[in-house]
């Protein structure tokens, strides 16, 4: 920044212009410059921070199941980023419109924007941020964050708070006494894992993939193939905690390659106590709250959160068994590709078109027609799950290709 | 001018005292604040909170609070304290950085448009340092609509709604005191969050001799980063829009404080500052001032 000896640029000689013009070029280099070095450092920063995997003694995957099965974490605070991507067809706010709609239908129907079962449902597409918090089996908190607001569950001893900081709307409900109950909604790597492992048995094989860094921690990598063909699930790994054995990431890729279907996993944890006023909930004094009856959380965040949940639908079984209609389910073959058929009892399946008015015409829309044996039915196709509905009024669901649908179909008649 | 005999004195000496520099800085300060333009953006800035808080008084009694609105609406009847960042939040996507591009966009061109900018680099200031004065203005005046907002806004808060101890968005109780020390530093972040703009208008304010052409500008520009940061298309080059973190001032609400995007978005205003600031000094340094 060399000082002006004379501001007076007009009294400039001509040979001197083309050394003000060099200048000029340099002083542009600063910000060009700065730019340069903001985006070797975006880009370079992650990849340094990367230090490699850690060296963790060798495990096998039974060791390593049992590590998880042992794991017992009554203390814990973090930061979990989850992120779904099922597919589905991108209607913007319509689907979460419907999604929250079904929701509050099917849920404890208080219709309060604190409940937790039409709340949760949120989760299942784009990326959200949760923060979770636990203090034993008592007490534990699950928040979702958004823009300028939370949503927060809150479980401390027998009270169950539901707060929505947007509308500053409280819900209330009591937790039934035994511990044991499960009050939160699976949102953690450690809910989905547990899930992912019920489904471990001879149609799968289980490998021990290497380690990793996950939130800071030395982890193992845990890899869950389904070794039948037919099923849409590509592979599940769990980043299994060295030292806890705690599962601090999940992600399920679907055969067809690409992004995850879910991903979630820490990126901050904490193993130690977190702080009691964590778990005090008092309502504040303007808010309004909405009183829930015993138990309904459970039923409810269950309910709503569990049912359409990939982490349950990858099982087949345990998700056709929240599909709702009329009858119990069925649920045809074992491990990866089984399958859960009930009858809708629509007869004449989906309305169409010239039936069904618009929304059938658009419901219609969004499937494919097949046809077998078995008749004509609609597919309905998501990343993960395919979903078969005859014309008969026959649903078939799982995590199964179309063509494994349209062969139990068949089977079925 | 008021600064004419400042200079005079330090003309005298090559190389000018630090103290001078302030005396820059101060009579720069005064100069921008005794515009009619800066009051009356600095009394809308201290209008909104109290429409705000009188519209949400009325309506406390009929009707169930909707979750439309500026962030921490809901909260307000709870406790006036909110009233500080819900007044933050609407008036951080457009009055804030607009009254910050007008005063910015007018630093440079304003005086070249009136024929003052010749007079002022005849002091012996250099433009280096008309610069960074000029900037200092804009930042300065960054930090004091912000403040004036919030403290508008806490004084309709105590006024008009219960005080005490508070909930945090996540649902926890802290004291009061600790929640106006939070109310506070998030003043300081939200004004933070403006020296980006005010770099930006800085730049485009070397680029013109009109005043009306660089705070049109400014504000345009402000307005376009917020249209482009709706498009979920772009989500590669949202998170490096000057506008995009602008709201995660609400995370200092939450508990335990929600860092992550709070720092991004410090770090990219530092690097707006960073990027405009030199661009202008590469422009102001180097160019032919005539007017």
């Amino acid at each position: 920044m060399a000082p002006y000896e004379s501001d007076d640029a007009t009294g400039a000689a001509r040979d001197e212009e083309t050394r003000s013009g060099r200048r000029k070029a340099a002083r542009y280099a600063v910000p060009v410059a700065v730019v340069g070095v903001a985006a070797v450092t975006i880009g370079l920063v992650p990849a340094l921070a990367d230090s490699g995997d850690p060296d963790l003694p060798k495990v096998t995957a039974q060791q390593l199941i049992n590590k998880i099965a042992k794991s017992d974490v009554q203390q814990l605070s973090g930061t979990v980023k989850i992120s779904t991507d099922l597919g589905l067809p991108d209607l913007g706010g319509l689907e979460s419109g419907l999604a929250s709609g079904m929701a509050q239908g099917s849920g404890a129907g208080s219709g309060s924007a604190a409940d937790p079962s039409s709340r949760l449902t949120e989760l299942l597409s784009g990326t959200h941020t949760l923060r979770v918090a636990a203090d034993g089996p008592d007490r534990q908190k699950l928040s979702l964050l958004e823009q300028g607001a939370e949503y927060s569950v809150i479980h401390d001893g027998k009270d169950v708070w539901g707060y929505d900081s947007k509308s500053d709307q409280v819900s209330h409900g009591t937790a039934p006494a035994a511990g044991k109950d499960r009050t939160e909604p699976p949102a953690t790597p450690k809910d989905f894992a547990e899930q992912a492992l019920k489904a471990v048995d001879d149609t799968t094989s289980v490998t021990v993939d290497g380690t990793a860094q996950v939130a800071g921690r030395d982890a193992y990598k845990l890899q869950i193939k389904p070794r039948q063909s037919g099923t849409t699930v590509g592979a599940i790994n769990i980043a299994v905690d060295a030292k806890t054995g705690m599962p601090l990431k999940f992600t399920l890729t679907p055969r067809s390659g690409g992004a995850a279907v879910l991903d979630a996993g820490f990126t901050q944890v904490s193993f130690a106590r977190p702080a009691a006023s964590t778990f005090a909930f008092t309502p504040p004094k303007g808010a309004k709250v909405t009183e829930r009856q015993d138990g309904s959380l459970k039923d409810g965040a269950g309910k709503g959160a569990e049912r359409p949940g990939p982490g349950k639908g990858l099982e087949g079984t345990d998700g056709a068994k929240g599909l709702e209609g009329k009858g119990a389910p069925k649920v045809i073959g074992k491990g990866w590709t089984s399958i859960a058929t009930f009858d809708s009892g629509a007869k004449g399946g989906l309305p169409t078109g010239d039936k069904g008015g618009d929304l059938g015409g658009f419901l219609g829309s969004l499937g494919d027609k097949v046809s077998g044996k078995f008749g004509k039915g609609t597919v309905f196709s998501t990343r993960l799950v395919n979903v078969l509905m005859t014309d008969d009024g026959k649903v078939y669901a799982g995590a199964v290709t179309k063509d494994t649908l349209v062969k139990a179909a068949d089977a079925g008649k | 001018m008021s600064r004419a005999d400042t200079a005079t004195t330090a003309a005298a000496e090559r190389g000018p005292h630090p103290l001078w520099t302030l005396g820059l800085l101060r009579s720069e300060l005064l100069t921008t604040l005794r515009r009619w333009r800066a009051l009356v953006l600095l009394g809308v800035l201290a209008a909104v909170p109290v429409l705000i808080g009188v519209v949400v008084k009325v309506r406390a009694g009929g009707g169930s609070s909707g979750a439309a609105g500026p962030a921490f609406l809901g909260q307000v009847t709870d406790n006036g304290l909110f009233l500080v960042c819900t007044a933050l939040a609407a008036t951080l996507p457009f009055f804030l950085p607009m009254a910050v591009g007008v005063v910015a966009g007018d630093s440079i061109a304003g005086e070249a448009d009136a024929g003052t900018l010749r007079y002022l680099l005849v002091a012996p200031a250099g433009r280096t340092r008309l610069l960074l004065v000029k900037y200092a203005t804009v930042v300065a005046f960054c930090l004091l609509a912000t403040l004036v907002v919030a403290a508008s806004a806490l004084l309709t808060g105590v006024l008009l709604f219960p005080v005490g101890d508070l909930m945090t968005i996540s649902g926890t109780t802290i004291s009061f005191t600790d929640g106006l020390l939070r109310a506070l530093v998030i003043a300081l972040v939200v004004a933070a969050s403006l020296i980006g703009v005010a770099a930006l208008g800085l730049f485009v304010s070397t680029l013109t001799s009109s005043g009306i052409a660089a705070m049109a500008a400014t504000v345009g520009l402000v307005v376009t980063a917020q249209i482009l940061d709706q498009f979920p298309q772009l989500h590669a080059v949202r998170p490096y829009l000057f506008s995009h973190y602008w709201l995660s001032f609400a995370d200092l609400m939450r508990d335990p404080v929600y860092w992550h995007d709070l720092v991004r978005g410090l770090g990219l205003q530092a690097l707006y500052a960073a990027v405009f600031g030199s661009a202008a000094w590469a422009r102001f340094t180097t160019r032919d001032i005539t007017t």
